[in-house]
């Protein structure tokens, strides 16, 4: 119990952070709009197209937008060695590392939330009758690219090129958890029935979350601590 | 019964010795002056001690435990270089998010109390960063004070505080002190860190070159230190 | 002494892999259905599971410091990790003139190469990490950490790549087509696995030798600064 509640403080505190300053939350949407429209200059939405792209689109720029997020997630800790004292108090390198995942988790739903809607409006695509699952996707999915961007942002925080090494190692890192996202995106907004083949995308999606994020948990100490 | 208990302490960065066979004890109650020039390995050692890195060889023992131990955090109460508090929260807020941290019941009251110890119960709902760098300090004291930790871990604490955060900060050491706690505070300001020192520690070059009670020489003559022992 | 293991190591390496050169392009005939070409695979699979091996080398290294905070782990990964990069390389080239000479496209994302680019991607990031970080002692604590992830994520790209192309199945470079190979032609790969492998392992120990010169000079640089 200790551990969530130091974990909950923790987000708490991000999140009031960001609210009151929504810097990140502004540009990662932003960001997203333009990734959408830029994408938008490359393939031209006719409605064929975007069916068999939808997903990947999709997963692009949630994957993109998201990097803002994560980068600044331990990033804005450095401002007043706040990092430091976070580490020294009784809070460990787990519940720090837990807290941030919540609150950086709950951030990048937002925006994939909001971003969503106008993917389908600029695409001309139709909203997805088993929209349930498509969201059950985002929320696994999510997770996936949260806690490893969350643990490389705690990895990448003391080095001169954060912004440039995050990026570099998080998306390798990545591919099978965007693997099946797309895949199962690209199924569900085209409104194709899922087949008993595809269920392995959610096994995919649902270890790769188990297994990085207990690797995670057990890891984030010694990469916060030297 | 010693507060911190540093045994054959070695820091490398690298194959560099940042810190080399450090050995001393800290009884409780006491009050350390550490002491030595700009990368001679203060910063270095109170990191160890405060559980921000970890001894390449050695061991350290902080009030009875490790000093990374749950136990032994909740006990200590840290000020380094940077001042821990955060620029979008508001005084109570920062206050209120280390005193859940560390553990404390009530953190609400316990906030409000050191808000008005320190100057800044009239400001307690302001954001820190339209505060002064004097009220930042002095927030950021509150915050290692909290928790009415019985270590206190100071690196230059004197440095760039305006007169009215010296206040505060040596009336709260003195008060620490009367109540039985033990303090090691890193420091330039001679003067200062001596009028409360008990004890005095010198590192220079990663090596500890002098340890002892703190004499009056060394008070009515700051500088005797570094003639005598400054040079190894 | 290690010298003289590396001189060993690298003369016997060469000395097999200019027999094996002998048995694929004299001895051996051409494959059925692939021509020529199909000799690649003498470096293409051994250079695969060389360099596949080394995540796992690098992942026991890297644990291995993690445990014992000795520093010659971390070059032993380093190391590891730089020549299975270099032998990822050749896979994806080697993998790549394949593709070509029997499809005539330069790239194809079938599950191997895919899976390698991907590994080539996070041996990628591994470098660069090293290369950011000044610190010896943060640099190896944060690169072990990044091999073991590199290396379960390496478990799970397989596995996920390997299902993704099932479902959009497309060109598969495979050595078995239509069953097993003629034993004749099989031996010549492992023996030059068995070449490949001493010459990495001479890299290997090179590189080691390197690692720790640098140590050697870094710390001596330091003190020359601080006194």
């Amino acid at each position: 119990m200790t551990f969530l509640r130091q974990a909950l403080a923790i987000a708490g505190k991000d999140l009031r952070s960001e609210i009151r300053s929504k810097e990140t939350v502004n540009a990662s949407l932003s960001f997203a709009l333009v990734i959408l429209m830029l994408f938008s200059f490359a393939f031209d939405p006719s409605s064929d197209q975007v069916r068999e792209i939808a997903g990947g689109l999709l997963w692009l720029v949630y994957a993109f937008a998201g990097t803002l997020i994560l980068n600044r997630s331990f990033a804005r800790e450095l401002v007043n060695d706040c990092l430091d004292a976070l580490i020294s108090s009784p809070a460990s390198g787990a519940q720090i590392f837990f807290g941030k995942c919540l609150a950086n988790y709950l951030l990048l739903m937002v925006v994939e939330c909001v971003s969503f809607p106008v993917f389908i409006i600029f695409y001309n695509a139709r909203w997805p009758a088993r929209w349930a699952l498509l969201f059950l996707v985002m929320l696994l999915g999510t997770w996936g690219i949260t806690v490893i961007g969350t643990l490389f942002s705690a990895m990448t925080v003391n080095l001169r090129l954060r912004e440039l090494m995050l990026p570099t190692l998080v998306y390798p890192m990545l591919i099978p958890a965007l693997m099946g996202a797309i895949s199962l995106s690209t199924l569900l907004i085209a409104g194709e029935p899922l087949s008993a083949d595809d269920t392995i995308w959610f096994k995919l999606l649902a270890g790769f979350d188990v297994i990085f994020t207990m690797l995670s948990l057990a890891l984030v100490e010694i990469v916060l601590v030297g | 019964m010693s507060a911190v208990a540093i045994e054959g302490v070695w820091k490398f960065y690298g194959d560099f010795p940042a810190l080399q066979n450090i050995s001393f004890n800290v009884d409780g109650g006491r009050c350390l002056a550490l002491l030595g020039r700009n990368g001679a390995g203060k910063t270095t050692l109170l990191r160890m001690l405060a559980g921000l890195s970890k001894a390449a060889k050695g061991s350290i023992t902080v009030l009875g435990g490790d000093a990374r131990a749950e136990k032994t955090r909740q006990r200590i109460g840290v000020l380094g270089h940077g001042i821990g508090i955060y620029e979008e929260l508001s005084a109570l807020e920062n206050l209120r998010l280390f005193a859940s941290l560390y553990g404390i019941q009530n953190p609400r009251q316990a906030a409000m109390e050191w808000l008005e110890r320190t100057g800044l119960d009239r400001v307690s709902d302001g954001l820190v960063r339209e505060f002064s760098r004097g009220m930042r300090q002095r927030l950021a004291v509150a915050r290692a004070f909290l928790h009415n930790p019985a270590l206190l871990l100071l690196d230059e604490p004197f440095t760039a505080l305006d007169d009215r955060a010296i206040a505060v900060l040596q009336g709260l050491l003195k008060s620490a002190l009367a109540e039985g706690r033990t303090i090691i505070m890193s420091t330039h300001q001679l003067r200062e860190a001596l009028e409360l020192a008990t004890d005095v520690a010198l590192i220079n070059r990663g090596k500890l070159a002098f340890r002892g009670d703190r004499s009056a020489e060394m008070l009515e003559d700051p500088g005797w230190l570094y003639r005598h022992y400054g040079e190894a | 002494m290690r010298l003289k293991i590396i001189l060993a190591l690298s003369v016997l390496s060469g000395l097999i892999l200019a027999w094996n050169l002998h048995t694929m392009f004299l001895a051996v005939p051409d494959e059925l259905n692939q021509g020529a070409i199909f000799r690649i695979i003498y470096f293409h699979v051994p250079a695969a599971i060389t360099s596949f091996a080394g995540f796992f080398f690098a992942m026991f290294a890297s644990v291995g410091y993690l445990i014992k905070k000795d520093l010659r782990f971390d070059s032993v990964a380093a190391s590891v990790t730089e020549v299975s990069f270099a032998f990822t390389t050749i896979t994806l080239i080697t993998g790549s003139i394949w593709g070509r000479i029997i499809w005539g496209i330069w790239w194809t994302w079938d599950y191997r190469l895919t899976s390698f680019f991907i590994c080539w991607l996070l041996y990628v990031g591994y470098l660069m990490l090293r290369r950011a970080i000044d610190d010896p002692t943060t640099r190896a604590r944060l690169c072990a950490v990044l091999s073991i992830f590199a290396c379960v994520d390496v478990v799970i790209v397989w596995k996920s790549i390997e299902w993704f192309r099932t479902q959009h199945p497309g060109p598969v470079l495979s050595i078995r087509n239509g069953g097993g190979m003629a034993p004749g032609m099989e031996a010549p790969i492992w023996w030059n696995f068995l070449a490949l492998i001493m010459l990495a392992t001479a890299l290997i120990l090179i590189r080691m030798r390197q690692e720790a010169m640098q140590r050697e000079i870094d710390s001596m640089r330091r003190y020359a600064h601080a006194f």
